[in-house]
């Protein structure tokens, strides 16, 4: 347990010093975006890895926030009024999936999901009147918390930073608490959990709720960070780029999704330097992730430095890795 | 009066489109209990692969008709061997045999891009089929009242197939209980090689026979996708007439929307699944709760 205490330490101070150590805004703005990522998979494994349940809309649930605190600033709100504004948009959507899509589970909550995610996409591309449609709004400024402006990639990086370690701490205290252990509980066993008294579906509607607020939050982020919307940010890419975020760590880890984002964003970021293939990448590393490593990048490696750690320490015992993503029952 | 009535006949004419595109995804679903992410990959690959073989990429120009079913062969090659050699490694495991369609869908996505590039290509209407039929004061455009012919062909010709064949039996039997289907002999896993390619080969037609009313552009697959899923959740999964019907309903709301709600169109066209979802989970037909 000591150990785990001195490696997140060192995690976190690594990451508070990493601004002053690469200085180069390029990969200041690099390491943002993977934290921003990162908040927005960490929601989304709450709901895929804890829950079971595998959501192709989640891009939505950001945008939609995104959206609001766009529109809420080009309308002459404050930041304060745009921020609380979006973040409320992204909650009230959230819900409304959720009320339509939880009454599902399995193949045909993907499938649900994935429509309304395609509805959201389709009224920020069509409702040309609010979003401005495929131009999109431009942001013009980024708020200014405490009188620290957040213009220069260091502070918004620092901003970012605050933002993900409160993330990843409500994810772990959400994960140990009794609540995460009955979302884990309707995920394996959801007539046992009905039987045990537990209400399963309103568990996966909080549930639910928890994640569209982790995912409004990095929408929010995101709007702030390229100071641009546009649907785009929206499409069932991105969605599949959320979920390739938590598969490829390693979904119902608390690391894993992390370990995703920054795959992800340092692999788009170098692979667009060299070829302008990013789709192809994408699907191609989707496939052959869920064809040879289904478990993911760091549930993989954990079972291996366990396997190595036993084999080295005869009479310790170690815990089973985790368990790969929940197959949903037909 | 007569915005009216061309309004209708396009929403029709859409709706035999979609019927074409979603009876195979309604099938596959139905037998593999998968929704295939590439349906809408395949519905493009189709289109641009007749297009191609029109402008005489074989060397030949071929006439519109045969590049089309050419085009249909291709992709339903392509299908049966997406099911084969990467569906078949995830036997029994659904979600990851999802997760398998949608990268694939991807990669055809940005192969199509890399291949035909980011120009929309319109496709000529066929020889012959350019005019119009008048009716009294109304005036129709021949290539969609074929179009609607083309469409009802193939609804019956499916039907039949599925009610009065061996295969169709066997297919059927696969959809209502493929584990009892097993038992009694048929080899299911075979049924599901087939049946893809039926489903691919389908879309890939339908692509081709809408392209001088859609025209052929990246995205397209994107397009289509979501109204497949639309039409199937509507009609029912595994149902023929669920998808028939549902892929007129889709037909007129998306024609009408556009027409009279041009900005919330899009968001119209979900407004029926949604009811359906709430009031009616198993789909117009469908026999089993989605």
């Amino acid at each position: 347990m000591n150990l785990k205490l001195v490696a997140v330490a060192i995690a976190v101070v690594a990451l508070v010093v990493l601004p002053y150590v690469i200085t180069e805004p390029y990969y200041v703005n690099i390491a943002s975006q993977i934290l921003l990522y990162a908040v927005f998979a960490l929601g989304l494994n709450i709901l895929v890895g804890y829950g079971g349940l595998v959501s192709l809309g989640h891009a939505g649930l950001s945008g939609v926030a995104a959206y609001g605190v766009a529109y809420l600033l080009a309308a002459g709100y404050g930041h304060t009024v745009a921020i609380a504004g979006g973040l409320a948009a992204g909650l009230i959507v959230t819900a409304g999936f959720a009320a339509l899509s939880l009454r599902a589970s399995g193949i045909s909550f993907i499938m649900i999901t994935l429509a309304l995610g395609e509805i959201v996409w389709g009224l920020a591309y069509r409702w040309i009147s609010i979003t401005n449609g495929d131009n999109g709004i431009t942001v013009n400024s980024r708020p200014a918390p405490f009188g620290q402006p957040l213009t220069s990639a260091v502070s918004f990086y620092n901003a970012t930073l605050i933002v993900f370690l409160l993330a990843i701490a409500g994810c772990a205290v959400f994960v140990n608490s009794p609540f995460g252990a009955a979302l884990a509980g309707t995920r394996d066993q959801p007539r046992r959990m009905n039987a045990l008294g537990f209400h399963v579906w309103m568990i996966r509607f909080w549930a639910f709720m928890l994640s569209g607020l982790l995912s409004a939050v990095s929408g929010v982020l995101f709007v702030y960070y390229n100071q641009f919307i546009s649907p785009q940010a929206l499409a069932l890419t991105a969605s599949a780029e959320g979920l390739l975020m938590v598969i490829s760590g390693g979904a119902a880890t608390l690391l894993g999704p992390v370990v995703g984002a920054a795959l992800v964003v340092i692999v788009k970021n170098v692979v667009s330097a060299y070829i302008s293939r990013w789709n192809f990448m994408l699907g191609a590393i989707f496939v052959a992730i869920v064809v040879f490593m289904p478990e993911g990048l760091v549930p993989g490696t954990v079972r291996l430095v366990r396997a190595a750690w036993r084999s080295a320490h005869r009479n310790r015992s170690g815990r089973p890795a985790a368990a790969p993503i929940a197959e949903p029952k037909p | 009066m007569s915005f009216w009535l061309l309004l209708t006949v396009n929403s029709i004419t859409f709706g035999g489109l979609l019927f074409l595109l979603s009876a195979g995804f309604s099938l596959i679903f139905g037998l593999m209990r998968i929704p295939n992410l590439t349906h809408g990959s395949m519905f493009m690959v189709g289109a641009y692969l007749g297009t191609s073989f029109l402008s005489g990429a074989l060397g030949f120009t071929l006439n519109f008709w045969a590049a089309a079913i050419l085009g249909a062969l291709e992709v339903a090659v392509l299908g049966a061997l997406m099911e084969r050699l990467l569906l078949r490694r995830l036997a029994g495991q659904q979600l990851a045999q999802v997760l398998v369609t949608l990268g694939v869908s991807f990669m055809v996505a940005d192969l199509c891009l890399m291949g035909w590039g980011g120009d929309p290509i319109s496709v000529a209407t066929p020889e012959g089929l350019g005019g119009f039929v008048r009716a009294g004061s109304a005036v129709f455009p021949l290539y969609r009242m074929a179009v609607i012919g083309i469409a009802v062909v193939f609804a019956i010709a499916l039907w039949l197939m599925l009610e009065r064949t061996r295969l169709g039996a066997m297919i059927r039997a696969g959809v209502d209980d493929p584990q009892m289907a097993r038992v009694v002999g048929i080899r299911v896993s075979q049924l599901f090689t087939i049946v893809f390619g039926l489903g691919a080969g389908l879309a890939g037609f339908a692509g081709m026979i809408g392209g001088p009313i859609l025209s052929v552009y990246p995205g397209l697959d994107q397009d289509m996708l979501p109204l497949a899923l639309v039409v199937v959740i509507l009609g029912g999964t595994g149902s023929l007439l669920g998808s028939f019907v549902g892929s007129i309903i889709v037909g007129f709301i998306y024609n009408f929307g556009q027409a009279l709600l041009p900005e919330l169109a899009y968001f119209v066209l979900f407004l029926p699944m949604v009811l359906v979802l709430v009031l009616r989970p198993q789909g117009l037909f469908g026999g089993q709760v989605l």
